[in-house]
């Protein structure tokens, strides 16, 4: 079985490539072939996928299923997952079947359409088990080239501008990784990710520009990384790409790009800025905590005015980010539990929400919001739905989005009361906006003659929305189906981090408080 | 037994929510009734039983992060059991009730259901309430904390095509939300000092906590005295007390069943007991419970001004419930949780009582609630009259001074006054004299409701009076329960909650410092403070009937006399337009300045220059920069403090 990564990995690519080659037609039947293949081959791929998570056992901190290949000199195949990376794998095999079947109305070029999201799948898949540098760095670049073509195809009117737009976003953060890859890779003499994690980069203080630089090499490739994983995330203030690309992309291409491709920022935070650049996380958590801060206020103010449903949640999307990011960067146990619960529960909220957005824009094509009003009238099982939803984004306790919220803000709280304190306004606007939504779109008397015969979920779409519901109730009455599993390797990576920085958190909090004792 | 109390409402809330239509409406909302019925038997049945040793009941695992960790759980004490039984009991009243009270709802068409759903939300709160006050840690408090919440929320908005229920709805939501982050600081805050979130861990600290100091914001604050006004700040939102009061008048859009529940006799009261529950941290924090005691007596005192001079039936005691949890506030705040916990059990029978009756007053005058309208009802609806009146009597404290022989308000509410006078400091006098007008406004702007409905000749439109029918059954019996318990619920539990037997009927689940005598010295204050609140009580009666039944001229002069005092006191002392003003204009400005200014020409500005302009040639890119297009410099600018900051950061410390 130590192949299982690759499969998992790979079955999608070649369901998409049995499509290309074999599967031909433009008639009902045969695009009704395609869509068929696409659903068996990602849920497959998650049926397979859930035999690694079983397998997988919690109580090790290292990497599993582990495969490595050598290619030609200095190259390597290598896939592995540990307890960070494992439920990002299950995140997207989860989430695949349920966009295909959400998509199931695309009309035009479906089997370019489906290929595309297969080809996805592998590729992103591909960034969660990668363990060499080099293979990382192909599948995280590699997967935006599909997700361009989803929004630069089946996209809205301002397509172009908005794949634009994003493309060129990601490029700038791209280029600075690379260059620090590239020095990475000279400076460890490998490019294989665990043994990375056990290489020290230099941190002595180094002289640039006439300036000096505390923690030297390290704080420089922290810059360099964080640019190209903040722009992924995003962060504010370079998120501006992420609401016009959500309104522009399909449905399926706005629930991929919410709930898997920017977890990506997330995931590389934790898999290299902080375990590689410990010292350079410790200079510049504050950076991150005050972006956070800022984030989260900002995008929900923002939010709070948006027009349009699909902006709306995007700017949502930001906020619930700057959790993560808070969470990350205070090197707590609770803090990176908080952080990858809140990043698999944005997962399943922001798909679900998009998906909402999607169910409506179906019937009668508009996205705003005050085109709609009183939807309930008519579609008492959407309004649930919506309602729930909408609840889950608010963070209310009992659905998966109040674990994370929660923890980060609790080692916020260890870090900085500022920092907590900021990001927990974040809460308080999340209701107003989430809710304001919700009234206008669903609440008040359906007068609106265009919207009077709506019809409500078909069987399909409860179908589409199920799974997702019970896994976000699920997550938030029971989070320790999550903790459990990231536990181990969580503590690991905070244990050791601490042991090369952040010196003044790795104390325990009775200790901390002795010195301010008046007694 | 706890856990079926516990489960029994979500047990009815899944059934009529989900599956009405498998066993019909009908059996839907009645099997939830029954449910709750048994829920209520049981937790007299504990009540009655509880030998004051803490339980303790594991159910299942919730959060665990590393020392974070909190389960599913059941803690029973006395506060607990007090809770069960109150929460159980209304809420199973209420069930019953709203049988009748909602049958053929006039807001509804015909074809639509919305029973189910009406009684899926009563359950759920009532679940929700119950998982809050069971809960043996802070986060399983939370999400009852926000679940009831929530159960608010739905259910004021339950007429969903109003918008004036849509506003109030979303309003209860997040003025709640913003005592919720003065909650959940609060128990990060306890995390860090503590390392637990479990309530005992916290308790055994809490001496420590008084030791300690905390950088908190820009201040050096004590440990204890912080943590304990961040969770009063919680309380204060859920309790609708100064400042966070602005949504409870405005949840009387909610259905009038919810009204009883909910917004008077059960969620509101959850802050005081959330000061009780954690009274060993607050026994630590004298100056969070001196905000805690005159924040409530100013409450009490506030809410009742704004209660004389209302005019919809629902508001004024929408006020009066205001009003009275200050009393409660006011209560703790001196140091009798005791008692504190006395009134928040006999309030709720009471109140509970006051609502559903004028749920009976509204079902007669098909839904007009203002009570210029009404006149003269007691001849056609004589049993709710009767239970409207006893209510008056429970609520404005009618009894024989200086003895134990009262309606349920007399011995709860004489009793925080007779503590706030034994609490002696000068802001304990403050408190005393607050309360004891405030006792006089309650009784004045109680007498006014019962006078102007059930008194004088009709007014209003005679059809709708012609048609005023006595209500059904289903809502005479648990107003008659109720007024039973707003009889006796003070005289038979007064030793157990003020008398002779509070030490061992409290046992460990209140905690008292050593220094705290309050509670004796309440028995040994002079007999005039005693007779205090019957004479402001008698005050208050005397000109209710001078105003409404001898001379109905004078309050008409009296509001054209002091024209600004009476538009002040109508219009609530503005304070909703002064949040308005100050918050919610300015939030909304700032979301549209921050999306077009900032995101828009800002960030996008630049984007977009480089993108479509500056790219394809220098020289193009040069004569964007001599256009003098102010906010693409001010992307710059924003770029280059940021990396000003960056450098700040690596390079200071000069290392």
């Amino acid at each position: 079985m130590d192949i299982i990564l690759s499969i998992v990995t790979f079955t999608p690519l070649l369901a998409a490539a049995i499509m290309g080659l074999f599967l031909r037609g433009e008639d009902p039947a045969a695009v009704r072939n395609v869509k068929l293949l696409a659903l068996v081959a990602t849920t497959a791929t998650f049926l397979i996928s859930l035999f690694v998570l079983f397998s997988f056992d919690s109580t090790v901190a290292g990497f599993q299923f582990v495969e490595q290949r050598f290619w030609l000199p200095g190259l390597q195949y290598k896939l592995g997952v540990d307890g960070i990376s494992i439920l990002f794998v299950i995140l997207t095999t989860f989430l695949m079947p349920i966009t295909i079947l959400a998509c199931w109305n695309v009309e035009t070029r479906v089997k370019e359409f489906m290929i595309a999201f297969l080809v996805l799948e592998t590729l992103m898949i591909g960034v969660f088990c990668s363990l060499d540098l080099v293979l990382f760095y192909f599948f995280f670049e590699a997967g935006l080239i599909p997700m361009f073509l989803i929004i630069g195809i089946w996209g809205g009117k301002r397509r172009l501008y908005a794949t634009f737009k994003f493309f060129l976003y990601t490029l700038l953060g791209s280029i600075l990784m690379l260059i620090a890859m590239i020095v990475l890779w000279q400076l460890a003499g490998t490019s294989d990710i665990v043994k990375l994690l056990e290489f020290r980069v230099p941190s002595e203080t180094i002289s640039v520009l006439g300036m000096q630089v505390r923690g030297g090499l390290q704080t420089i490739m922290w810059l360099a990384f964080f640019a190209s994983f903040a722009v992924k995330l995003p962060m504010w203030p370079v998120h501006t790409w992420l609401p016009d690309a959500h309104v522009e992309a399909p449905t399926g291409g706005s629930v991929i790009l919410a709930a898997i491709l920017l977890k990506m920022g997330g995931y590389g935070f934790l898999r290299f800025n902080l375990p590689m650049f410990p010292i350079g996380s410790d200079i510049l958590a504050p950076l991150v905590m005050w972006l956070s801060v800022i984030a989260i206020i900002y995008t929900s103010l923002v939010a709070m005015m948006q027009e349009d449903m699909k902006k709306l949640i995007a700017y949502s999307s930001v906020a619930h980010m700057g959790f993560v990011t808070i969470g990350i960067f205070t090197a707590t146990r609770q803090g990176i539990d908080g952080a990858i619960f809140q990043m698999l529960s944005h997962g399943l909220i922001s798909g679900a929400l998009f998906l909402i957005v999607g169910v409506v824009y179906d019937r009668v094509h508009r996205r705003d919001i005050a085109f709609y009003g009183g939807l309930v009238v008519r579609m008492p099982r959407y309004a649930m739905v919506f309602m729930f939803f909408t609840l889950a984004n608010v963070g209310l306790p009992g659905t998966s989005g109040f674990v994370g919220e929660f923890l980060t803000l609790v080692a916020a709280f260890q870090y900085n009361s500022w920092v907590a304190a900021g990001a927990a306004t974040g809460v308080i606007l999340s209701a107003a906006y989430a809710l304001w939504l919700f009234r206008r779109v669903v609440y008040g008397d359906l007068v609106k003659r265009a919207i009077k015969q709506i019809g409500d979920l078909s069987r399909r779409e409860k179908l589409v929305f199920a799974p997702l519901l019970v896994m976000t109730l699920l997550l938030g009455v029971y989070p320790s189906l999550v903790t459990d599993i990231v536990g181990t390797s969580v503590q690991q990576l905070v244990d050791q981090v601490n042991l090369h920085a952040f010196s003044a958190l790795d104390v325990q909090n009775y200790d901390s408080l002795a010195a301010h004792d008046t007694e | 037994m706890e856990p079926v109390i516990l489960f029994a409402p979500l047990a009815g809330a899944v059934l009529s929510g989900f599956f009405h239509r498998l066993v019909g409406e009908r059996l839907a909302t009645l099997i939830s009734t029954g449910l709750l019925f048994l829920a209520a038997l049981l937790s007299w049945i504990v009540f009655l039983t509880f030998d004051g040793t803490t339980e303790y009941i594991r159910l299942f695992r919730f959060v665990d992060s590393g020392d974070l960790i909190a389960d599913w759980s059941i803690r029973l004490d006395r506060l607990t059991a007090i809770m069960l039984v109150v929460v159980t009991t209304i809420s199973s009243l209420v069930h019953m009730y709203s049988l009748g009270y909602m049958h053929a709802d006039p807001n509804w068409k015909e074809h639509e259901s919305y029973k189910p759903r009406f009684f899926a939300y009563l359950s759920f709160f009532t679940f929700a309430m119950l998982a809050l006050v069971t809960s043996d840690n802070l986060l399983q408090l939370f999400f009852g904390w926000e679940g009831v919440g929530v159960a608010s929320y739905l259910l004021i908005g339950f007429y969903y095509r109003k918008d004036s229920a849509n506003e109030a709805a979303i309003k209860a939501f997040i003025v709640n939300r913003i005592g919720d982050f003065g909650l959940a600081l609060g128990i990060f805050a306890l995390f860090y000092l503590t390392g637990s979130v479990i309530l005992d861990d916290i308790f055994a600290a809490a001496p420590r906590l008084a030791n300690t100091d905390l950088e908190f914001l820009w201040l050096q604050v004590n440990a204890a005295e912080l943590t304990a006004i961040l969770l009063f700040v919680g309380a204060c939102g859920k309790s609708a007390q100064l400042f966070l009061h602005t949504w409870l008048p405005d949840a009387m859009e909610g259905p009038t069943p919810v009204s009883a529940l909910i917004h008077a006799a059960t969620m509101v009261t959850a802050g005081v007991f959330l000061v009780c529950r954690m009274s060993p941290l607050f026994e630590f924090a004298p100056t969070a419970l001196t905000i805690v005691a005159v924040l409530g007596a100013a409450t009490a005192f506030f809410a009742a001004t704004i209660g004389l001079v209302q005019n919809d039936i629902k508001r004024v005691i929408a006020y009066s419930t205001c009003s009275q949890l200050g009393y409660m506030f006011a209560a703790a705040g001196v140091g009798v949780y005791q008692v504190a916990m006395f009134h928040l059990f006999t309030h709720a029978f009471f109140k509970a009582m006051l609502f559903l009756g004028a749920g009976s007053v509204i079902h007669a005058m098909h839904h007009d609630q203002d009570m210029r309208n009404y006149g003269g009802l007691r001849k056609k609806i004589p049993w709710t009259f009767a239970a409207m009146v006893i209510g008056t009597l429970a609520i404005t404290g009618v009894g024989i001074p200086l003895t134990h022989f009262g309606f349920a308000g007399f011995l709860s509410k004489d009793a925080i006054i007779e503590s706030a006078f034994a609490a002696g400091s000068e802001s304990g006098s403050t408190i005393f004299w607050l309360l004891v007008v405030s006792a006089l406004m309650t009784s004045f702007y109680s007498w006014r409701l019962i006078f102007l409905t059930f008194y004088g000749s009709p007014r209003g439109d005679a059809d709708t009076h012609a048609h005023a029918h006595e209500s059904p059954l289903s809502m005479l019996v648990p107003l008659a329960v109720l007024a039973l318990g707003s009889c006796l619920a003070g005289m038979v539990w007064y030793d157990e909650f003020f008398g002779s037997r509070v030490e061992e009927f409290f046992t460990t689940s209140v905690y008292v410092a050593s220094g705290n005598h309050v509670l004796h010295d309440a028995h040994y204050v002079p007999r005039l403070v005693k007779a205090a609140p019957f004479i402001a009580m008698v005050t208050g009666l005397a000109f209710a009937w001078l105003f409404y039944i001898a001379n109905p001229r004078i309050p008409e002069r009296l509001a054209a006399t002091h024209r600004p005092l009476y538009l002040f006191l109508l219009n609530k002392w503005y304070f909703d337009e002064a949040y308005d003003f100050l918050f919610v204009r300015s939030a909304k400005w700032l979301g549209r300045f921050l999306w077009t200014k900032g995101d828009g020409k800002v960030i996008d500005g630049l984007i977009d220059g480089i993108a479509f302009r500056a790219v394809p040639g220098l020289t193009a890119l040069g004569r964007r920069f001599q256009s003098g297009y102010l906010y693409h410099y001010a992307f710059v600018m924003v770029i280059g403090v940021a990396s000003v900051l960056v450098v700040i950061a690596i390079v200071a410390g000069g290392a």
